[in-house]
């Protein structure tokens, strides 16, 4: 075990990765000998050669598309998109070609990829390097989109991600990827997709969350506590394919809902909780579930500890939900 | 033309080197475009009784589909647009496959997902296209890398048209195998049109000067001469198994049909133009050279037009009686197991069909 960051969990799980699989290359831009601009790859190049880590040419639509190239012909490519906000020029190549290769080809041809890219709000870098965007590919069938927020998952998941036949969006937190620390096994391990992970055992609220919102999440349920409301806290991990059944099991032990995101509300991922809630469980629930989001809106630079969803706007629909 | 490469001119003399095919090799080559032609004619009438939903011909372009793809060797990589299918037939897609592919029926390897004319053969290296425009560029290069990184010999043929070199896929495509070296051969099927927009619409630019940008030694080619598109394949496909990197062939050529069975070609062309391009026919004038070494006999066309045309209608026979689609193919091939959300919603919708009796003997659910 190690104690190390996000960032350095994810670097040591491609090194496992790397170590396991000689198919598996690591590709983007500046991911090379300067080891990436959040330093994600930092010793990569220089343990497995610049054969299996490189840099590419400024074009995402060209690394993912390459990537479908080379995952169709064997090889496991795992490219990093420099910030998610970067991503919309392969939109096409993610969504047209690597999350329907497999259908429209009828199992003759697939895409086992992974694309790396750090997503979110918390670093002041305004509209285009901040956003979350994972609803637009949660709604990508074909797809699996994954979003660890403690380092043991992003280690575990990675790798899981990497292993998987199939192509998958790992979206990295990057407000956390410094500020949360934890034990880390070392070598090769994995945590399964579409699984849930229990942040805290509760039986007055359940709490939906991922990613980054985690931890404000956990705080907000820690000044919960202290005025007797009892959460229970739940880190989706992975939103496509997504543990529904686990979620409904969730919602049901409380009865009382609340969703938590970064990206905006209006068809985000929390309308989709909502909606399988109201489905499937609805006669169980004791309170309206409430949504925590960022704005309709696109992503403020000065106001961002604003738009994001913080501890009280969090606790506030606890509360909320708690009084009904 | 005079500055494109051409060994057949328009009325079959011979005006550059010949090949160094032997007479059953040309006999081939002729035979697969003619049977190229005839499955056109046959589909765009199956079409026309509504048995065919969407027809893409080749129809006049057969020297640039077949001629250049001849060139390739078993175990290179053929990544095509819409209408290399014939190309795949002759490099083992078996007629029936094609057939099934164009009905979308229980056979089709595609689990008729795609619409009509989107084939693939795994067996033959020709990956499945989507229908977007110029996104397979950048996958021939990743394969072609995953190839080289082996050791392997391969070459990655990517065809495409004269509209997709407007697309993201053509300039990401080009620049990262030029700077990364790779064998791969661009293939720019110039045909005229990219629906009913003319090529000179879509760039101000010569399109065989595109390569100079990325580094990329470009040939601008007679496209209805097939021994020119044959010769450009095999120089560039020894050249990218030497190691020196992607060539640019732009073969110049005719759509001669609409875009497809769908579109109407006289709102947006004169008849005049369809009429100069009928006069440089690549079929007519390979007839013409070998009828003239003797490599065809006089009226040999005709005798082989019926026996092509048989065999056609043979592989349409085989189609007719396919099983009906399996309704799980809904779900199936989304991903490698069907998720439990998937299966939650075939069961879901397999409960209404069988009360509505449109769900057959081994559509039941599956089990949660």
């Amino acid at each position: 075990m190690a104690n190390l960051t996000l960032i350095q969990a994810v670097n040591d799980g491609l090194k496992a990765a790397m170590r396991d699989d000689p198919t598996t290359l690591v590709f983007g831009e500046d991911v090379g000998p300067k080891g990436g601009v959040f330093l994600a790859t930092e010793g990569l190049t220089a343990e497995f050669g610049e054969e299996r880590c490189f840099d590419t040419p400024l074009s995402e639509d060209g690394i993912i598309g390459t990537a479908i190239g080379m995952a169709a012909n064997g090889l496991r490519p795992i490219a990093e998109i420099q910030f998610q906000d970067f991503i919309f020029p392969a939109f096409d190549q993610i969504v047209s070609e690597a999350a329907k290769l497999r259908y429209r080809s009828g199992g003759q041809y697939t895409a086992p990829m992974v694309i790396r890219t750090p997503y979110g709000g918390g670093i002041r870098g305004g509209l285009y390097h901040s956003q979350s965007g994972e609803a637009y590919f949660s709604h990508t069938p074909g797809l699996k989109v994954v979003i660890p927020s403690t380092p043991h998952d992003a280690k575990g998941l990675l790798i899981a991600a990497i292993n998987d036949p199939d192509p998958v969006l790992f979206m990295e937190p990057k407000a956390l990827y410094r500020s949360v620390k934890g034990e880390v096994p070392e070598g090769s391990y994995t945590v399964e997709l579409s699984t849930l992970r229990t942040v805290r055992e509760g039986k007055d609220v359940t709490v939906f969350c991922y990613g980054a919102m985690v931890p404000v999440v956990e705080r907000a349920a820690a000044t919960a506590a202290e005025s007797g409301i009892e959460c229970n806290i739940v880190d989706l991990r992975t939103l496509m394919p997504l543990d529904e059944e686990g979620v409904l099991e969730a919602a049901k032990s409380t009865g009382r809902v609340v969703t938590v995101h970064e990206a905006p509300r209006f068809c985000g991922y929390g309308a989709e909780i909502s909606a399988m809630i109201a489905e499937n469980v609805i006669e169980y629930m004791e309170a309206p579930i409430r949504r925590v989001t960022g704005f309709d809106t696109p992503f403020p630079n000065t106001l961002e500890h604003h738009y994001l969803p913080d501890e009280r706007r969090v606790l506030d629909a606890i509360e909320a939900v708690h009084s009904f | 033309m005079s500055d494109s490469l051409q060994i057949l001119a328009a009325d079959g003399t011979l005006v550059g080197e010949r090949p160094a095919l032997d007479d059953s090799a040309l006999h081939d080559l002729f035979e697969h475009m003619l049977r190229v032609r005839c499955l056109d004619e046959r589909m765009l009438k199956l079409q026309r009784a509504g048995r065919v939903g969407f027809v893409g011909t080749v129809l006049g372009s057969e020297a640039a589909a077949i001629g250049s793809a001849s060139a390739l060797a078993r175990e290179d990589w053929l990544w095509s647009g819409l209408r290399e299918g014939g190309a795949a037939v002759m490099r083992g897609l078996p007629l029936s496959e094609y057939v099934a592919q164009m009905y979308c029926n229980a056979n089709d390897t595609a689990k008729g997902r795609q619409m009509c004319n989107h084939f693939q053969h795994k067996g033959s290296h020709y990956p499945s296209w989507s229908s977007v425009i110029g996104t397979q560029m950048p996958h021939a290069v990743g394969a072609a890398f995953a190839s080289q990184s082996r050791g392997e010999k391969a070459v990655h043929a990517v065809y495409f048209g004269d509209g997709a070199t407007s697309s993201n896929g053509f300039h990401s495509g080009m620049n990262f195998a030029g700077t990364w070296k790779l064998p791969v051969v661009f293939v720019c099927v110039d045909n005229g049109w990219a629906i009913s927009v003319p090529s000179g619409n879509q760039t101000e630019g010569e399109y065989e000067d595109k390569g100079i940008a990325y580094g990329i030694p470009a040939m601008k080619i007679d496209g209805n001469d097939v021994l020119a598109c044959r010769q450009a394949m095999a120089d560039a496909t020894e050249r990218a198994r030497a190691g020196e990197g992607p060539s640019l062939l732009v073969l110049k050529t005719y759509r001669m049909l609409g875009h497809s069975s769908s579109d109407d070609p006289t709102k947006y062309r004169s008849e005049e133009e369809v009429q100069s391009w009928r006069e440089k026919d690549p079929i007519d004038r390979f007839e013409i050279w070998l009828t003239q070494e003797g490599v065809l006999s006089e009226g040999e066309r005709k005798t082989m037009e019926v026996e092509l045309t048989e065999e056609i209608d043979n592989a349409i026979h085989e189609q007719e009686s396919a099983p009906p689609m399996a309704l799980k193919t809904l779900v199936e091939d989304v991903y490698e197991d069907v998720p439990t959300h998937l299966k939650r919603q075939y069961n879901a919708f397999a409960s209404v069909a069988e009360r509505y009796g449109s769900a057959t003997v081994g559509d039941g659910a599956f089990p949660l």
